[in-house]
């Protein structure tokens, strides 16, 4: 489980993250939603401390993040897995050498175990054999992404964080990456996070989902709840896509 | 009265752009040096940083001989055929032409200029990898799954060219003497004769040493001011430019100040 008390963060006098508090739980997948620029990817990197929070504090499982050191902090993030909304392959590295990477930095596995836990991971994103060679700007939008979540499993985390894995992509290619997404988490029991505001998302994987609106956390959640909800805010975000599905 | 407040505020906006500048200056000092200190941490795996070392001499080093070539080539005929015409003096031997451009290659065209050079080529080349890498989140990347990315990236790059550079040097000597030769005796200035008795002229050993140090400290700078720039490159594609812009403008005010410094300790 991983839990935000009132974290705060700013960028140059400008407050994008306001006391926000929420709990993220264990085995499900926990979405955090939101307009463009309402701050969600600043709560997401802020969760796995790429940013400084400026006040408050993030515990994972009881660990405090803001009170761990330098080695504790490194050995948090081997339990971490993030999917970037880029997928931020490295471009220097076949598809196979992205996802083996963590492996050869953090394991004394033999050359042939890590080969084989990189193919189990390809495999299990319904990756083709014949991709593995390939360099990340030789295939797909969507390939990229399974490559990335390939590569965020390798090391079997207990976290997963997803930064609009959807961006991009086409719907159908969208569905089969959520479904992934919410496959992997169920079997591994992972606490998974992921930002989105993409709708059909929300509906297919929100266990667990937090609006946040010009970073204050305005509504929390299901899937079931949200529709129905009486917020003013979530119902304007919403709008659009009550539009969509329900006419006017 | 207008002048004395026209002073007035033009000493005020003189102290305020004094302090910015200042400050911003030794904040960028703190900054290179934490990076430094970053960068020659204990490397998470020694093979893979040994195997990226390999791969970077490959890149930055072998990468960089066909300009290092053409201009020491150019550079060791032009000065040889410039000695030749501008000491053609029956009192001054001939092979004295040959021992003026060996002195200039030797202290100033080869490690100074070559490592100029090297600034443009490998210092650009670098900021825009790793500023590339920045603003794509695969640094974000690598420090999430708690690898140093600083001594991933930063160190083997500074590694390579504090190897390559003063075997650049040494092979642009080499180059830039042979340049000369061939000036001397296509253009008839020089025989060979004369030019291997003014390349041997006054020879002292230590000169190739001087040369040494001062690849090896250029060759540090270079890659670590540019690795540097590339870092903490934020933004768009557009701020990946301006970083190689940076690193190269940068690379090259250090180079030539330490080339005074270091003449003159030396």
């Amino acid at each position: 489980m991983i839990t935000a008390k009132g974290i705060t963060k700013s960028f140059d006098g400008c407050l994008r993250m306001n006391g926000v508090d929420c709990e993220f739980g264990t085995g499900m997948t926990n979405l955090i939603i939101g307009k463009s620029g309402s701050g969600k990817t600043v709560m997401l990197k802020s969760l796995v401390g790429l940013y400084e929070v400026d006040s408050g504090e993030i515990m994972y499982d009881g660990r405090c993040l803001q009170k761990m050191n330098k080695y504790e902090r490194k050995e948090l993030h081997k339990e971490i897995g993030m999917l970037f909304q880029g997928s931020a392959l490295f471009d220097s590295l076949t598809v196979e050498e992205n996802v083996r990477f963590p492996l050869d930095m953090f394991t004394n596995d033999t050359y042939k175990q890590r080969s084989e836990r990189a193919h189990f991971c390809l495999q299990r994103v319904n990756l083709d054999a014949s991709c593995y060679k390939l360099y990340p700007t030789q295939i797909s939008g969507g390939m990229q992404k399974r490559v990335a979540i390939a590569r965020a499993i390798a090391l079997n985390p207990k976290y997963l964080f997803c930064d609009e894995p959807n961006s991009g992509l086409d719907p159908v290619t969208s569905a089969v990456i959520d479904d992934l997404i919410a496959e992997i988490t169920k079997e591994n029991g992972i606490t998974t996070i992921i930002n989105t505001h993409d709708m059909n998302s929300v509906m297919t994987l929100g266990e667990h989902i937090v609006f946040i609106d010009n970073g204050v956390k305005c509504w929390e959640g299901t899937r079931d709840e949200i529709l129905t909800a009486q917020n003013e805010r979530l119902e304007l975000f919403l709008a659009p896509a009550k539009r969509a599905r329900f006419g006017n | 009265m207008t002048v004395i407040v026209d002073l007035f505020v033009r000493r005020e906006i003189g102290k305020v752009v004094y302090r910015m500048l200042i400050t911003n200056w030794i904040e960028q000092l703190g900054k290179y040096f934490h990076f430094l200190g970053m960068a020659f941490s204990k490397p998470d795996k020694w093979r893979i940083s040994g195997r990226r070392l390999l791969t970077e001499l490959d890149t930055l080093g072998v990468g960089s001989l066909g300009i290092v070539s053409i201009i020491s080539l150019f550079v060791g005929a032009v000065m040889t055929i410039q000695s030749a015409l501008n000491l053609d003096n029956p009192f001054i031997p001939k092979y004295m032409c040959a021992y003026v451009a060996r002195e200039a290659i030797l202290l100033e065209f080869s490690a100074t200029i070559v490592c100029l050079i090297l600034a443009g080529k490998v210092g650009s080349n670098i900021a825009s990898e790793i500023g590339t890498m920045r603003i794509t989140e695969q640094i974000d990347a690598l420090d999430i799954m708690g690898v140093n990315s600083v001594s991933y990236l930063a160190a083997p790059k500074i590694m390579a060219m504090v190897i390559g550079v003063p075997i650049l040097v040494m092979y642009s000597i080499g180059i830039a003497m042979i340049g000369g030769w061939l000036s001397g005796i296509m253009t008839g200035l020089l025989s060979t004769e004369d030019f291997v008795q003014g390349i041997h002229f006054s020879f002292k050993p230590f000169y190739i040493i001087y040369s040494l140090i001062k690849a090896t400290f250029f060759g540090f700078f270079i890659s670590s001011i540019a690795a540097y720039c590339g870092y903490y490159a934020k933004g768009s594609s557009l701020e990946v430019g301006r970083a190689s812009t940076r690193a190269v403008v940068a690379s090259s005010i250090t180079i030539l100040t330490f080339n005074v410094l270091i003449t003159q300790i030396l």
